[in-house]
């Protein structure tokens, strides 16, 4: 158990920086998700925690030494990539079993480390095949596995979950999210999804072009997301933006306003803040998704429960939402 | 699948055509063998009396015998030996050289690692023959003429088998190397453990090709060794020819001749299949 410590990480290719200054402390057992577009800088930043990328400048701490120059192993971490990796020539057992023989743990406790692992993650009869006798989800299993027995301070997901199927994603999610509760190691794990991110995170970092655009409890990032760009990532579908002028804010510094699709109201033609056109509408069972276009040309998405009665497609509404529901940024794209 | 014969024709006068043409062609490669074969069971005067016997004589033991313990200059089984031991040094020697450079030149960042696989790659186009004078001074001034090292190491290095090995690295995810170096394996450890076995079927295929290779050398042999004792089969066949006035003993240059053929058949047969899986098979 161990807790984790980034204290303005820096990462340049050449003259290219990538990562802009990242601080974050981690708490012992807290679950951590990074997460953001590709080429975002997510994944660099857990290869640096990992040892695989060299650190430009800044530091990297677990349980308060810096490692730096440490090599992954000298870490105490575990890590899980995205294709598993596996040793595809070893069976099950000596995948999870490898890390353990090069440390030179004797062989009772090596077998009744991975036996355990494999009970915790249903693999027991599967030790003796080898990777490519296995389905997506198994070798997913195998590759957790490997990292379980080394019994690690830090467990790091580099996207583990995106080479299975949905299904199987969601159940992978909860089996992750299960697990990493009960052993309570400290986890850091890298998405793009960020469905996965709200779900499995105690706290998520949105990373936003190697910067860290914001860091927090998921339903604070959502509820109150401190850029324009995180208002935009989070959430599904995305938060409507719509010109500051067009809405009649008031304040000078806003340039635009950010509306959840949950908050706004389609109301009837001359009613409420704005007019709009609805272009066409996505009933999805639960709930009805609505596509409206403003004046200028703006596309909005209203999400109606689908006990509402929608309006048909063509027909001129009005939008309305709450004052507290407003989400204003200046130009730069943080909230103002 | 109604038509089980629908795909490919199968029956009846395609099939027989194929089969003909494949046997005269057969028939074609296996004469010179078979006639090499007769030549080596008769007695020199069978073979100089036209027309030369196309079936097998009764003097098999006898010449073989004769081959082996006696030969001409030297005993063929004495110059199998050192043929063996030149095409088992020659292929374990550039496999396991080829493999250590390959692996350098993928996993290790190094100054001049582009310039350096440029400069192997650069071999490629110097085959011993080209080379053959300034090595030959190099091996003679070592003192390693009629010895094992020098028939075996000018020839070692193997730029075609390090390109094989790089390419076949490279389709290796990088992951798995970084996977070992989380699990603690040192990058010698990630060779033996995680490379070697992943690479025992190009090594197999490899391990064929340069047996032949090693097994069929015959200028260099010629060149640097001048002591009977040292020849190998290949370059003995061609010193039992007889020079001016004397006259050739065909019946013991065919048993050689024979004899000369049989390891290499053994290797490509015996290792037919990993052989065939080296060169084909993607998935390791």
């Amino acid at each position: 158990m161990a807790t984790v410590k980034l204290d303005s990480l820096k990462k340049s290719f050449g003259k290219t920086e990538v990562i802009h200054g990242v601080d974050i402390d981690i708490k012992d057992g807290e679950f951590i998700v990074i997460v953001g577009p590709s080429g975002c800088g997510k994944s660099t930043l857990l290869r640096m925690v990992a040892g695989l990328e060299t650190v430009t400048s800044g530091t990297v701490q677990i349980d308060g030494a810096v490692v730096n120059d440490r090599e992954p192993m000298d870490r105490d971490i575990a890590m899980v990539f995205q294709n598993y990796a596996l040793y595809p020539h070893m069976s099950v057992f000596d995948n999870m079993a490898y890390g353990l023989k090069i440390a030179g743990t004797p062989k009772a406790e090596i077998a009744e480390r991975v036996d355990t692992a494999a009970k915790l993650l249903q693999l027991e009869s599967y030790l003796k095949r080898r990777p490519r006798e296995l389905s997506g989800g198994q070798r997913q299993r195998v590759a957790m596995g490997r990292a379980i027995v080394r019994k690690p301070s830090v467990f790091l997901f580099d996207e583990p979950l995106s080479n299975l199927d949905a299904k199987l994603r969601v159940q992978m999610r909860l089996e992750i999210k299960q697990l990493q509760r009960r052993l309570g190691v400290t986890s850091l794990y890298v998405t793009h999804d960020q469905v996965e991110a709200m779900t499995l995170a105690d706290r998520m970092i949105v990373m936003n072009a190697g910067v860290a655009d914001q860091i927090g409890a998921p339903l604070e990032v959502y509820a109150n997301p401190a850029t324009e760009f995180v208002a935009g990532f989070i959430g599904s579908p995305p938060t409507n933006f719509v010109n500051a002028d067009l809405a009649g804010i008031g304040n000078p510094d806003a340039v635009k306003l950010g509306v959840r699709p949950e908050h706004l109201n389609v109301m009837p033609s001359g009613s409420g803040r704005l007019a709009a056109k609805v272009m066409y509408t996505e009933a999805l069972g639960a709930e009805t998704l609505t596509h409206l276009e403003l004046a200028d040309g703006t596309m909005v998405t209203a999400r109606q429960s689908a006990t509402e009665a929608g309006a048909a497609e063509g027909t001129e509404v009005g939008l309305d939402w709450q004052d507290g529901d407003e989400m204003l940024f200046d130009r730069n794209g943080k909230r103002c | 699948m109604a038509d089980h014969s629908g795909m490919v024709e199968k029956r009846g006068f395609g099939l027989w055509m194929t089969h003909l043409g494949l046997i005269i062609g057969l028939l074609f490669v296996f004469f010179p063998i078979w006639l090499a074969l007769v030549a080596s069971t008769v007695t020199q005067a069978d073979i100089m009396d036209p027309p030369m016997p196309l079936l097998p004589g009764d003097h098999f033991f006898e010449n073989y015998r004769k081959a082996l313990v006696s030969g001409i200059n030297a005993p063929v089984a004495w110059m199998m030996v050192n043929s063996m031991i030149m095409a088992l040094g020659i292929a374990f020697g550039k496999i396991v050289i080829s493999l250590l450079s390959a692996f350098a030149i993928v996993y290790f960042r190094f100054p001049g690692r582009r310039t350096f696989f440029w400069l192997i790659f650069l071999t490629l186009m110097l085959p011993v023959e080209v080379r053959i004078v300034p090595t030959y001074e190099v091996v003679a001034g070592f003192g390693m003429l009629n010895s094992y090292s020098g028939l075996i190491f000018p020839l070692i290095a193997s730029a075609t088998a390090t390109f094989l090995f790089r390419q076949f690295f490279m389709t290796v995810p990088d992951e798995l190397a970084e996977a070992a170096r989380v699990d603690g394996a040192s990058p010698m450890q990630f060779f033996r453990d995680i490379l070697l076995p992943m690479s025992r079927t190009n090594i197999a295929a490899l391990f064929v090709i340069l047996f032949i290779y090693g097994w069929n050398q015959y200028l260099w042999p010629l060149l640097i060794t001048t002591d009977p004792s040292m020849n190998t089969i290949v370059m003995g066949i061609k010193q039992m020819f007889p020079s001016g006035d004397d006259f050739a003993d065909w019946p013991v240059i065919m048993a050689t001749s024979i004899l000369a053929m049989i390891p290499p058949v053994i290797v490509v047969v015996g290792m037919q299949r990993l052989f065939i899986r080296g060169l084909v098979d993607s998935e390791k």
